[in-house]
Protein backbone atom coordinates (compact mmCIF):
# COMPACT_ATOMS: atom_id res chain seq x y z
CA UNK A 1 0.00 0.00 0.00
CA UNK A 2 1.45 3.36 -0.94
CA UNK A 3 1.59 6.22 1.52
CA UNK A 4 -1.05 7.95 -0.59
CA UNK A 5 -3.54 5.15 -0.05
CA UNK A 6 -2.97 5.11 3.69
CA UNK A 7 -3.46 8.85 3.85
CA UNK A 8 -6.58 8.51 1.72
CA UNK A 9 -8.20 6.07 4.13
CA UNK A 10 -7.43 8.33 7.10
CA UNK A 11 -8.72 11.28 5.09
CA UNK A 12 -12.23 9.90 4.60
CA UNK A 13 -12.71 9.79 8.36
CA UNK A 14 -11.71 13.43 8.81
CA UNK A 15 -14.04 14.65 6.03
CA UNK A 16 -17.00 14.37 8.40
CA UNK A 17 -15.21 16.43 11.04
CA UNK A 18 -14.25 19.12 8.54
CA UNK A 19 -17.81 19.32 7.15
CA UNK A 20 -19.19 19.59 10.69
CA UNK A 21 -16.64 22.33 11.39
CA UNK A 22 -17.91 24.34 8.42
CA UNK A 23 -21.53 23.90 9.57
CA UNK A 24 -20.61 25.03 13.11
CA UNK A 25 -18.91 28.11 11.71
CA UNK A 26 -22.00 29.07 9.72
CA UNK A 27 -24.21 28.37 12.71
CA UNK A 28 -22.09 30.70 14.86
CA UNK A 29 -22.37 33.47 12.29
CA UNK A 30 -26.14 32.93 11.92
CA UNK A 31 -26.64 32.93 15.70
CA UNK A 32 -24.80 36.25 15.95
CA UNK A 33 -27.09 37.74 13.30
CA UNK A 34 -30.34 36.06 14.25
CA UNK A 35 -32.21 39.37 14.77
CA UNK A 36 -31.46 40.79 11.30
CA UNK A 37 -32.06 37.29 9.87
CA UNK A 38 -35.62 37.16 11.24
CA UNK A 39 -36.39 40.75 10.23
CA UNK A 40 -35.06 40.12 6.73
CA UNK A 41 -37.32 37.09 6.35
CA UNK A 42 -40.58 38.38 7.76
CA UNK A 43 -40.72 42.02 6.62
CA UNK A 44 -41.58 41.42 2.97
CA UNK A 45 -44.27 38.73 3.45
CA UNK A 46 -45.65 40.54 6.48
CA UNK A 47 -46.21 43.78 4.53
CA UNK A 48 -47.47 41.86 1.52
CA UNK A 49 -50.02 40.03 3.61
CA UNK A 50 -50.97 43.15 5.51
CA UNK A 51 -51.69 45.21 2.41
CA UNK A 52 -53.26 42.58 0.15
CA UNK A 53 -55.07 40.30 2.57
CA UNK A 54 -55.81 42.59 5.51
CA UNK A 55 -56.06 46.10 4.13
CA UNK A 56 -57.58 45.43 0.70
CA UNK A 57 -60.61 43.41 1.89
CA UNK A 58 -61.35 46.19 4.38
CA UNK A 59 -61.16 49.01 1.84
CA UNK A 60 -63.12 47.10 -0.74
CA UNK A 61 -60.33 46.23 -3.19
CA UNK A 62 -60.95 42.49 -3.12
CA UNK A 63 -62.41 41.89 -6.53
CA UNK A 64 -59.25 42.44 -8.52
CA UNK A 65 -57.25 40.01 -6.46
CA UNK A 66 -58.73 36.60 -6.95
CA UNK A 67 -61.46 36.99 -4.38
CA UNK A 68 -61.85 35.24 -1.09
CA UNK A 69 -59.36 32.47 -1.76
CA UNK A 70 -56.48 34.86 -2.39
CA UNK A 71 -55.06 34.51 1.15
CA UNK A 72 -55.12 30.74 0.75
CA UNK A 73 -53.34 30.95 -2.61
CA UNK A 74 -50.71 33.19 -1.09
CA UNK A 75 -49.76 30.99 1.88
CA UNK A 76 -47.69 28.41 -0.06
CA UNK A 77 -46.54 31.06 -2.52
CA UNK A 78 -45.06 33.34 0.11
CA UNK A 79 -43.37 30.34 1.76
CA UNK A 80 -41.77 29.53 -1.61
CA UNK A 81 -40.53 33.10 -1.98
CA UNK A 82 -39.09 33.03 1.54
CA UNK A 83 -37.30 29.78 0.69
CA UNK A 84 -35.87 31.21 -2.51
CA UNK A 85 -34.77 34.52 -1.00
CA UNK A 86 -33.02 32.72 1.84
CA UNK A 87 -30.97 30.81 -0.69
CA UNK A 88 -30.00 34.04 -2.40
CA UNK A 89 -29.22 35.82 0.87
CA UNK A 90 -27.37 32.89 2.46
CA UNK A 91 -25.29 31.82 -0.53
CA UNK A 92 -25.39 34.11 -3.55
CA UNK A 93 -24.68 37.44 -1.87
CA UNK A 94 -21.91 36.31 0.53
CA UNK A 95 -20.26 34.05 -2.04
CA UNK A 96 -20.16 36.72 -4.71
CA UNK A 97 -18.55 39.08 -2.19
CA UNK A 98 -16.06 36.48 -1.02
CA UNK A 99 -14.98 35.55 -4.53
CA UNK A 100 -15.00 39.05 -5.95
CA UNK A 101 -13.73 41.16 -3.10
CA UNK A 102 -12.79 39.68 0.26
CA UNK A 103 -11.38 36.26 -0.68
CA UNK A 104 -12.18 35.12 2.85
CA UNK A 105 -13.60 31.80 1.67
CA UNK A 106 -9.99 30.78 0.98
CA UNK A 107 -9.48 29.47 4.48
CA UNK A 108 -12.50 27.18 4.13
CA UNK A 109 -11.42 26.03 0.69
CA UNK A 110 -8.06 25.06 2.22
CA UNK A 111 -9.65 22.75 4.79
CA UNK A 112 -9.06 19.03 4.35
CA UNK A 113 -12.20 18.35 2.29
CA UNK A 114 -12.80 17.94 -1.43
CA UNK A 115 -13.60 21.43 -2.74
CA UNK A 116 -17.02 20.24 -3.94
CA UNK A 117 -17.92 19.41 -0.34
CA UNK A 118 -17.18 23.00 0.71
CA UNK A 119 -19.69 24.16 -1.92
CA UNK A 120 -22.17 21.47 -0.82
CA UNK A 121 -21.89 22.67 2.78
CA UNK A 122 -22.93 26.15 1.66
CA UNK A 123 -26.01 24.68 -0.04
CA UNK A 124 -26.94 22.47 2.91
CA UNK A 125 -26.59 25.27 5.45
CA UNK A 126 -28.58 27.58 3.23
CA UNK A 127 -31.29 24.93 3.01
CA UNK A 128 -31.56 24.91 6.79
CA UNK A 129 -32.07 28.68 6.73
CA UNK A 130 -34.67 28.32 3.97
CA UNK A 131 -36.67 25.81 6.03
CA UNK A 132 -36.55 28.17 9.02
CA UNK A 133 -37.70 31.00 6.76
CA UNK A 134 -40.64 28.98 5.42
CA UNK A 135 -41.69 28.05 8.96
CA UNK A 136 -41.50 31.71 10.03
CA UNK A 137 -43.77 32.78 7.18
CA UNK A 138 -46.35 30.07 7.86
CA UNK A 139 -47.95 31.62 11.00
CA UNK A 140 -47.96 35.07 9.39
CA UNK A 141 -49.80 33.75 6.36
CA UNK A 142 -52.39 32.14 8.59
CA UNK A 143 -53.00 34.95 11.11
CA UNK A 144 -52.55 38.23 9.26
CA UNK A 145 -55.23 37.92 6.53
CA UNK A 146 -58.66 39.32 7.31
CA UNK A 147 -60.26 36.61 5.15
CA UNK A 148 -60.18 32.94 6.17
CA UNK A 149 -57.19 30.77 5.11
CA UNK A 150 -58.04 27.20 4.26
CA UNK A 151 -54.85 25.33 5.11
CA UNK A 152 -54.07 22.00 6.71
CA UNK A 153 -51.32 19.45 6.22
CA UNK A 154 -52.75 17.16 3.57
CA UNK A 155 -49.63 15.03 3.37
CA UNK A 156 -46.74 15.15 5.83
CA UNK A 157 -44.36 13.22 3.54
CA UNK A 158 -45.14 15.61 0.67
CA UNK A 159 -44.66 18.64 2.92
CA UNK A 160 -41.32 17.43 4.27
CA UNK A 161 -40.05 16.29 0.87
CA UNK A 162 -41.06 19.59 -0.78
CA UNK A 163 -39.59 21.71 2.02
CA UNK A 164 -36.25 19.89 1.91
CA UNK A 165 -35.98 19.69 -1.88
CA UNK A 166 -37.16 23.27 -2.43
CA UNK A 167 -34.68 24.52 0.16
CA UNK A 168 -31.81 22.64 -1.47
CA UNK A 169 -32.86 24.00 -4.88
CA UNK A 170 -32.83 27.53 -3.42
CA UNK A 171 -29.32 26.93 -2.06
CA UNK A 172 -28.18 25.56 -5.41
CA UNK A 173 -29.67 28.61 -7.14
CA UNK A 174 -27.72 30.79 -4.71
CA UNK A 175 -24.55 28.82 -5.46
CA UNK A 176 -25.11 29.14 -9.20
CA UNK A 177 -25.57 32.92 -8.92
CA UNK A 178 -22.90 33.50 -6.27
CA UNK A 179 -20.13 31.64 -8.04
CA UNK A 180 -20.84 32.91 -11.54
CA UNK A 181 -21.77 36.54 -11.00
CA UNK A 182 -19.42 39.34 -10.01
CA UNK A 183 -20.50 41.42 -7.00
CA UNK A 184 -20.93 44.52 -9.21
CA UNK A 185 -23.53 42.63 -11.28
CA UNK A 186 -25.55 41.16 -8.43
CA UNK A 187 -28.02 44.03 -8.55
CA UNK A 188 -28.60 43.40 -12.24
CA UNK A 189 -29.13 39.68 -11.63
CA UNK A 190 -31.78 40.60 -9.10
CA UNK A 191 -33.64 42.58 -11.74
CA UNK A 192 -33.33 40.11 -14.59
CA UNK A 193 -33.49 36.77 -12.74
CA UNK A 194 -34.74 36.96 -9.18
CA UNK A 195 -37.64 39.35 -9.65
CA UNK A 196 -39.02 37.65 -12.81
CA UNK A 197 -38.83 34.13 -11.36
CA UNK A 198 -40.68 35.40 -8.30
CA UNK A 199 -43.47 37.09 -10.23
CA UNK A 200 -43.71 34.22 -12.72
CA UNK A 201 -43.29 31.54 -10.02
CA UNK A 202 -46.99 30.81 -9.45
CA UNK A 203 -46.61 32.57 -6.12
CA UNK A 204 -49.66 34.82 -6.36
CA UNK A 205 -51.78 32.48 -8.47
CA UNK A 206 -51.95 28.70 -8.93
CA UNK A 207 -50.34 27.22 -12.03
CA UNK A 208 -53.65 25.73 -13.18
CA UNK A 209 -55.14 29.25 -13.38
CA UNK A 210 -52.73 30.07 -16.19
CA UNK A 211 -54.60 27.74 -18.61
CA UNK A 212 -56.11 30.77 -20.32
CA UNK A 213 -52.64 31.96 -21.36
CA UNK A 214 -51.26 28.71 -22.61
CA UNK A 215 -47.84 29.93 -23.77
CA UNK A 216 -47.13 31.41 -20.37
CA UNK A 217 -48.31 28.27 -18.64
CA UNK A 218 -45.76 26.27 -20.63
CA UNK A 219 -43.00 28.87 -20.31
CA UNK A 220 -43.10 29.03 -16.51
CA UNK A 221 -42.43 25.29 -16.32
CA UNK A 222 -38.74 26.20 -16.66
CA UNK A 223 -38.95 28.17 -13.42
CA UNK A 224 -38.07 26.16 -10.29
CA UNK A 225 -40.09 28.52 -8.05
CA UNK A 226 -43.23 27.16 -9.72
CA UNK A 227 -42.55 23.72 -8.28
CA UNK A 228 -41.79 25.12 -4.83
CA UNK A 229 -45.14 26.95 -4.76
CA UNK A 230 -47.12 24.10 -6.31
CA UNK A 231 -45.50 21.47 -4.04
CA UNK A 232 -46.39 23.44 -0.94
CA UNK A 233 -49.89 24.00 -2.35
CA UNK A 234 -50.26 20.23 -2.74
CA UNK A 235 -49.16 19.66 0.85
CA UNK A 236 -50.82 22.57 2.63
CA UNK A 237 -53.77 23.97 0.65
CA UNK A 238 -55.18 20.99 -1.23
CA UNK A 239 -58.39 22.95 -1.84
CA UNK A 240 -56.60 25.10 -4.42
CA UNK A 241 -55.84 23.48 -7.81
CA UNK A 242 -52.26 22.17 -7.83
CA UNK A 243 -49.82 20.03 -9.80
CA UNK A 244 -49.52 16.30 -9.13
CA UNK A 245 -46.99 15.49 -6.37
CA UNK A 246 -44.84 13.27 -8.54
CA UNK A 247 -44.24 15.95 -11.19
CA UNK A 248 -43.39 18.48 -8.52
CA UNK A 249 -40.84 16.29 -6.81
CA UNK A 250 -39.32 15.15 -10.09
CA UNK A 251 -38.98 18.74 -11.32
CA UNK A 252 -37.39 19.80 -8.03
CA UNK A 253 -34.84 16.99 -8.31
CA UNK A 254 -34.04 18.01 -11.89
CA UNK A 255 -33.73 21.68 -10.85
CA UNK A 256 -31.39 20.67 -8.04
CA UNK A 257 -29.22 18.68 -10.44
CA UNK A 258 -29.06 21.44 -13.06
CA UNK A 259 -28.50 24.39 -10.69
CA UNK A 260 -26.15 22.32 -8.52
CA UNK A 261 -24.01 21.45 -11.53
CA UNK A 262 -23.87 25.06 -12.76
CA UNK A 263 -23.08 26.26 -9.26
CA UNK A 264 -20.42 23.64 -8.59
CA UNK A 265 -18.71 24.28 -11.92
CA UNK A 266 -18.57 27.99 -11.21
CA UNK A 267 -17.30 27.34 -7.69
CA UNK A 268 -14.51 25.02 -8.84
CA UNK A 269 -13.52 27.47 -11.53
CA UNK A 270 -13.27 30.24 -8.98
CA UNK A 271 -11.12 28.36 -6.47
CA UNK A 272 -8.90 26.17 -8.69
CA UNK A 273 -6.98 27.67 -11.60
CA UNK B 1 12.03 16.00 2.18
CA UNK B 2 8.87 17.93 3.10
CA UNK B 3 8.36 19.62 -0.28
CA UNK B 4 9.44 17.83 -3.46
CA UNK B 5 8.83 19.59 -6.75
CA UNK B 6 9.84 17.76 -9.92
CA UNK B 7 9.60 18.97 -13.49
CA UNK B 8 6.83 21.39 -12.58
CA UNK B 9 5.35 23.31 -15.50
CA UNK B 10 2.28 25.51 -15.67
CA UNK B 11 1.06 27.04 -18.89
CA UNK B 12 -1.92 29.39 -18.70
CA UNK B 13 -3.84 29.27 -21.95
CA UNK B 14 -6.61 31.48 -23.18
CA UNK B 15 -7.93 32.30 -26.63
CA UNK B 16 -5.30 34.88 -27.48
CA UNK B 17 -2.13 33.52 -25.96
CA UNK B 18 -0.46 30.95 -23.76
CA UNK B 19 1.83 32.04 -20.98
CA UNK B 20 4.38 29.73 -19.39
CA UNK B 21 4.27 30.81 -15.77
CA UNK B 22 6.35 27.94 -14.42
CA UNK B 23 8.90 26.25 -16.65
CA UNK B 24 10.05 22.78 -15.48
CA UNK B 25 11.08 23.66 -11.97
CA UNK B 26 12.77 21.15 -9.64
CA UNK B 27 13.07 22.01 -5.98
CA UNK B 28 13.14 20.24 -2.69
CA UNK B 29 12.80 21.67 0.79
CA UNK B 30 13.93 19.74 3.85
CA UNK B 31 12.45 19.45 7.33
CA UNK B 32 12.75 22.64 9.35
CA UNK B 33 14.18 24.66 6.50
CA UNK B 34 13.28 28.28 5.81
CA UNK B 35 13.23 28.43 2.04
CA UNK B 36 12.79 31.49 -0.13
CA UNK B 37 11.61 31.95 -3.70
CA UNK B 38 13.07 35.27 -4.80
CA UNK B 39 12.16 36.93 -8.04
CA UNK B 40 10.39 39.89 -9.60
CA UNK B 41 6.60 40.10 -9.92
CA UNK B 42 5.41 37.70 -12.57
CA UNK B 43 8.39 35.37 -12.18
CA UNK B 44 6.16 32.38 -11.36
CA UNK B 45 6.55 32.34 -7.58
CA UNK B 46 2.87 32.66 -6.74
CA UNK B 47 1.91 30.07 -9.36
CA UNK B 48 4.44 27.64 -7.88
CA UNK B 49 2.98 28.18 -4.40
CA UNK B 50 -0.53 27.90 -5.87
CA UNK B 51 0.29 24.44 -7.22
CA UNK B 52 1.97 23.36 -3.97
CA UNK B 53 -1.12 24.43 -2.01
CA UNK B 54 -3.62 22.60 -4.31
CA UNK B 55 -5.12 25.82 -5.70
CA UNK B 56 -3.60 25.64 -9.16
CA UNK B 57 -3.38 22.54 -11.33
CA UNK B 58 0.00 21.98 -12.97
CA UNK B 59 0.27 21.41 -16.73
CA UNK B 60 2.90 18.76 -16.02
CA UNK B 61 5.23 17.69 -13.24
CA UNK B 62 4.64 16.61 -9.67
CA UNK B 63 4.53 18.14 -6.23
CA UNK B 64 4.67 16.04 -3.09
CA UNK B 65 4.08 17.56 0.31
CA UNK B 66 5.19 15.29 3.15
CA UNK B 67 5.07 12.45 0.65
CA UNK B 68 1.52 13.09 -0.59
CA UNK B 69 0.85 14.02 -4.21
CA UNK B 70 -1.06 17.33 -4.14
CA UNK B 71 -2.78 16.75 -7.48
CA UNK B 72 -3.93 13.18 -6.81
CA UNK B 73 -4.98 13.75 -3.18
CA UNK B 74 -5.56 17.47 -2.65
CA UNK B 75 -7.90 17.16 0.33
CA UNK B 76 -5.45 14.91 2.19
CA UNK B 77 -2.43 16.99 1.21
CA UNK B 78 -4.07 20.09 2.66
CA UNK B 79 -3.74 18.66 6.15
CA UNK B 80 0.02 19.11 5.86
CA UNK B 81 -0.20 22.57 4.34
CA UNK B 82 -0.53 25.96 5.98
CA UNK B 83 -0.97 28.98 3.72
CA UNK B 84 -0.83 32.72 4.12
CA UNK B 85 -1.82 34.08 0.71
CA UNK B 86 -1.02 37.56 -0.61
CA UNK B 87 -4.43 38.92 0.20
CA UNK B 88 -6.07 39.00 3.62
CA UNK B 89 -8.38 35.99 3.95
CA UNK B 90 -9.36 36.29 7.60
CA UNK B 91 -13.01 35.44 8.20
CA UNK B 92 -14.56 38.90 8.72
CA UNK B 93 -17.68 37.45 10.35
CA UNK B 94 -15.68 35.80 13.14
CA UNK B 95 -13.61 37.19 16.01
CA UNK B 96 -9.86 36.60 16.15
CA UNK B 97 -10.37 33.76 18.63
CA UNK B 98 -13.07 32.22 16.44
CA UNK B 99 -10.88 32.49 13.35
CA UNK B 100 -8.35 30.26 15.10
CA UNK B 101 -10.95 28.07 16.81
CA UNK B 102 -12.95 27.25 13.69
CA UNK B 103 -9.80 26.74 11.63
CA UNK B 104 -8.89 24.00 14.12
CA UNK B 105 -12.43 22.60 13.85
CA UNK B 106 -12.07 22.39 10.05
CA UNK B 107 -9.06 20.18 10.69
CA UNK B 108 -10.98 17.81 12.92
CA UNK B 109 -9.95 19.09 16.37
CA UNK B 110 -12.45 18.46 19.18
CA UNK B 111 -14.02 21.54 20.77
CA UNK B 112 -11.69 21.39 23.79
CA UNK B 113 -8.58 20.83 21.65
CA UNK B 114 -9.53 23.68 19.33
CA UNK B 115 -10.11 26.05 22.24
CA UNK B 116 -6.81 25.10 23.82
CA UNK B 117 -4.89 25.48 20.56
CA UNK B 118 -6.52 28.82 19.76
CA UNK B 119 -5.64 30.19 23.20
CA UNK B 120 -2.07 28.91 22.96
CA UNK B 121 -1.65 30.63 19.58
CA UNK B 122 -3.13 33.89 20.85
CA UNK B 123 -0.54 33.80 23.63
CA UNK B 124 2.34 32.82 21.34
CA UNK B 125 1.58 35.58 18.85
CA UNK B 126 0.89 38.18 21.56
CA UNK B 127 -2.75 38.55 20.55
CA UNK B 128 -4.50 37.65 23.81
CA UNK B 129 -6.11 41.05 24.39
CA UNK B 130 -7.37 41.03 20.79
CA UNK B 131 -9.19 37.70 21.11
CA UNK B 132 -12.67 39.24 20.95
CA UNK B 133 -11.89 41.82 18.22
CA UNK B 134 -13.03 41.38 14.67
CA UNK B 135 -10.39 41.45 11.90
CA UNK B 136 -11.63 44.80 10.55
CA UNK B 137 -10.79 46.43 13.89
CA UNK B 138 -7.09 45.57 13.63
CA UNK B 139 -4.14 46.98 11.72
CA UNK B 140 -2.78 45.27 8.62
CA UNK B 141 0.30 44.12 10.51
CA UNK B 142 -1.76 42.48 13.25
CA UNK B 143 -4.06 40.84 10.72
CA UNK B 144 -1.02 39.40 8.97
CA UNK B 145 0.22 37.99 12.28
CA UNK B 146 -3.18 36.40 12.90
CA UNK B 147 -3.09 34.87 9.42
CA UNK B 148 0.25 33.27 10.23
CA UNK B 149 -1.07 32.00 13.56
CA UNK B 150 -4.13 30.55 11.84
CA UNK B 151 -2.08 28.97 9.06
CA UNK B 152 -0.01 26.95 11.55
CA UNK B 153 -2.92 26.18 13.90
CA UNK B 154 -3.44 22.66 12.54
CA UNK B 155 0.31 21.95 12.87
CA UNK B 156 1.05 21.60 9.15
CA UNK B 157 4.31 20.10 7.95
CA UNK B 158 5.00 23.18 5.89
CA UNK B 159 3.86 26.79 5.91
CA UNK B 160 3.67 28.71 2.64
CA UNK B 161 3.92 32.49 2.88
CA UNK B 162 3.18 34.33 -0.34
CA UNK B 163 4.77 37.80 -0.29
CA UNK B 164 4.31 38.06 3.47
CA UNK B 165 5.55 41.62 3.78
CA UNK B 166 3.65 43.09 0.83
CA UNK B 167 1.74 46.10 2.06
CA UNK B 168 3.23 46.07 5.56
CA UNK B 169 4.88 49.11 7.09
CA UNK B 170 8.57 48.63 8.06
CA UNK B 171 7.76 48.08 11.73
CA UNK B 172 5.13 45.41 11.00
CA UNK B 173 7.52 43.77 8.59
CA UNK B 174 10.13 43.39 11.30
CA UNK B 175 7.48 41.99 13.67
CA UNK B 176 6.46 39.54 10.92
CA UNK B 177 10.08 38.49 10.43
CA UNK B 178 10.33 37.81 14.17
CA UNK B 179 7.19 35.68 13.99
CA UNK B 180 8.62 33.69 11.07
CA UNK B 181 11.94 33.20 12.86
CA UNK B 182 9.93 31.96 15.84
CA UNK B 183 8.42 29.28 13.57
CA UNK B 184 11.90 28.13 12.57
CA UNK B 185 12.72 27.76 16.25
CA UNK B 186 9.70 25.44 16.50
CA UNK B 187 10.98 23.37 13.61
CA UNK B 188 8.22 24.30 11.17
CA UNK B 189 9.30 24.19 7.53
CA UNK B 190 8.61 27.50 5.82
CA UNK B 191 8.51 28.34 2.11
CA UNK B 192 8.12 32.03 1.33
CA UNK B 193 8.05 34.10 -1.82
CA UNK B 194 9.35 37.61 -1.92
CA UNK B 195 10.64 40.23 -4.24
CA UNK B 196 12.49 41.99 -1.43
CA UNK B 197 16.04 40.69 -1.50
CA UNK B 198 16.70 41.89 2.04
CA UNK B 199 13.81 39.73 3.20
CA UNK B 200 15.22 36.63 1.51
CA UNK B 201 18.67 37.49 2.80
CA UNK B 202 17.50 38.15 6.33
CA UNK B 203 15.23 35.13 6.79
CA UNK B 204 16.06 32.25 4.51
CA UNK B 205 18.39 29.29 4.88
CA UNK B 206 18.28 28.76 1.15
CA UNK B 207 17.03 30.91 -1.69
CA UNK B 208 15.95 29.98 -5.20
CA UNK B 209 16.25 32.91 -7.56
CA UNK B 210 13.40 32.65 -10.08
CA UNK B 211 12.77 34.54 -13.27
CA UNK B 212 10.48 33.75 -16.21
CA UNK B 213 9.37 30.55 -14.49
CA UNK B 214 12.86 29.10 -14.20
CA UNK B 215 15.20 28.61 -11.27
CA UNK B 216 18.35 30.56 -12.09
CA UNK B 217 20.29 29.84 -8.91
CA UNK B 218 19.71 27.97 -5.68
CA UNK B 219 21.84 28.14 -2.54
CA UNK B 220 22.21 29.82 0.83
CA UNK B 221 22.17 33.61 0.59
CA UNK B 222 25.81 33.66 1.73
CA UNK B 223 26.99 31.25 -0.91
CA UNK B 224 24.88 32.87 -3.62
CA UNK B 225 26.58 36.13 -2.85
CA UNK B 226 30.12 34.75 -2.79
CA UNK B 227 30.00 32.20 -5.60
CA UNK B 228 28.10 34.46 -7.96
CA UNK B 229 30.78 37.11 -7.70
CA UNK B 230 28.95 39.73 -5.78
CA UNK B 231 31.47 42.01 -4.14
CA UNK B 232 31.65 43.95 -0.93
CA UNK B 233 31.91 47.63 -1.63
CA UNK B 234 34.36 49.59 0.54
CA UNK B 235 34.55 53.35 0.40
CA UNK B 236 37.66 55.07 1.77
CA UNK B 237 37.32 58.78 2.52
CA UNK B 238 40.77 60.41 2.56
CA UNK B 239 42.12 63.78 3.73
CA UNK B 240 44.84 64.09 1.10
CA UNK B 241 44.48 63.45 -2.58
CA UNK B 242 48.24 63.57 -3.41
CA UNK B 243 49.77 60.71 -5.42
CA UNK B 244 46.49 58.84 -5.67
CA UNK B 245 47.77 56.85 -8.58
CA UNK B 246 50.40 55.14 -6.42
CA UNK B 247 47.88 54.36 -3.70
CA UNK B 248 45.44 52.94 -6.23
CA UNK B 249 48.13 50.65 -7.60
CA UNK B 250 49.12 49.54 -4.15
CA UNK B 251 45.56 48.72 -3.10
CA UNK B 252 44.87 46.93 -6.33
CA UNK B 253 47.78 44.62 -5.61
CA UNK B 254 46.19 43.41 -2.37
CA UNK B 255 45.08 39.79 -2.92
CA UNK B 256 41.37 40.10 -2.06
CA UNK B 257 40.76 43.38 -3.83
CA UNK B 258 38.92 43.05 -7.09
CA UNK B 259 39.02 46.60 -8.37
CA UNK B 260 39.71 50.16 -7.22
CA UNK B 261 38.23 53.31 -8.60
CA UNK B 262 38.41 56.98 -7.63
CA UNK B 263 35.47 58.75 -6.04
CA UNK B 264 35.11 62.32 -4.83
CA UNK B 265 37.23 62.66 -1.68
CA UNK B 266 38.68 59.17 -1.74
CA UNK B 267 38.63 55.75 -3.33
CA UNK B 268 36.05 53.01 -3.88
CA UNK B 269 37.16 49.36 -3.70
CA UNK B 270 35.38 46.14 -4.60
CA UNK B 271 36.58 43.11 -2.69
CA UNK B 272 35.58 39.47 -2.62
CA UNK B 273 35.79 39.21 1.17
CA UNK B 274 36.72 41.68 3.82
CA UNK B 275 38.06 39.51 6.66
CA UNK B 276 41.64 40.61 7.33
CA UNK B 277 41.50 43.22 4.61
CA UNK B 278 40.65 46.27 6.69
CA UNK B 279 43.93 46.57 8.65
CA UNK B 280 45.88 46.30 5.40
CA UNK B 281 43.72 48.99 3.82
CA UNK B 282 44.13 51.35 6.74
CA UNK B 283 47.87 50.75 6.79
CA UNK B 284 48.25 51.35 3.06
CA UNK B 285 46.19 54.52 3.11
CA UNK B 286 47.64 55.85 6.37
CA UNK B 287 49.79 58.51 4.73
CA UNK B 288 46.70 59.95 3.04
CA UNK B 289 44.82 60.39 6.31
CA UNK B 290 41.81 58.04 6.49
CA UNK B 291 38.70 60.02 7.43
CA UNK B 292 36.11 57.32 7.16
CA UNK B 293 35.58 53.79 5.93
CA UNK B 294 32.17 52.49 4.90
CA UNK B 295 31.47 48.86 4.06
CA UNK B 296 28.50 47.57 2.04
CA UNK B 297 28.01 43.83 2.21
CA UNK B 298 27.21 42.08 -1.07
CA UNK B 299 23.46 41.74 -1.60
CA UNK B 300 21.17 39.36 -3.40
CA UNK B 301 20.16 42.32 -5.47
CA UNK B 302 23.61 42.43 -7.10
CA UNK B 303 23.38 38.67 -7.59
CA UNK B 304 20.03 39.04 -9.30
CA UNK B 305 21.30 41.79 -11.56
CA UNK B 306 24.27 39.64 -12.46
CA UNK B 307 22.03 36.68 -13.30
CA UNK B 308 19.36 38.47 -15.27
CA UNK B 309 20.91 41.74 -16.28
CA UNK B 310 18.06 43.65 -14.68
CA UNK B 311 16.89 45.03 -11.40
CA UNK B 312 14.40 43.12 -9.21
CA UNK B 313 11.97 46.02 -9.30
CA UNK B 314 11.99 46.41 -13.05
Amino acid sequence: MSSGTVAHTQGRVSYVGAFAGLMLRDLRVLRREIGPFVVRIIMQPLLFLFVFTFLFPRIGQMGALGGAIFATVLLPGLMAVAIMFSGIAAVALPLSQEFGITREIDDRVMCPLPVAAVAAEKVVFSAIQSILAALLVLPLAIWVPATPVYAHVASWPMLIATLILASLVAGALGLAIGSNVRPQQIGLVFSIVVVPITFLGCVYYPWAALYQIRWLQVLVLANPIVYMSEGLRTALTPGIPHMPSLYVLLALVVSLAVLGTIGLRGFLKKVIS
Amino acid sequence: MIVEITGLTKIFRDKQQSVTAVDSIDLSVGQGELFGLLGPNGAGKTTTIGICTTRTLPTSGKVRIAGIDVVAHPAIARRNIGVVPQFNTLDRSLTIFENLYFHCKYFGFSGAEARERANALLKQFLLLERAKSFPSQLSGGLQQRIQIARAIAHRPAVLFLDEPSAGLDPQSRIAMWDAVRGLRAEGITVVLTTHYMEEADELCDRVAIIDHGKVLALDSPERLKTTLGANTRIELALHSSDSMQALTERLRSLPKVHSVEPMPGGLRLFAQRIDGLLPELVQAAQSHGVRDISINEPSLETVFIRLTGRDLRE
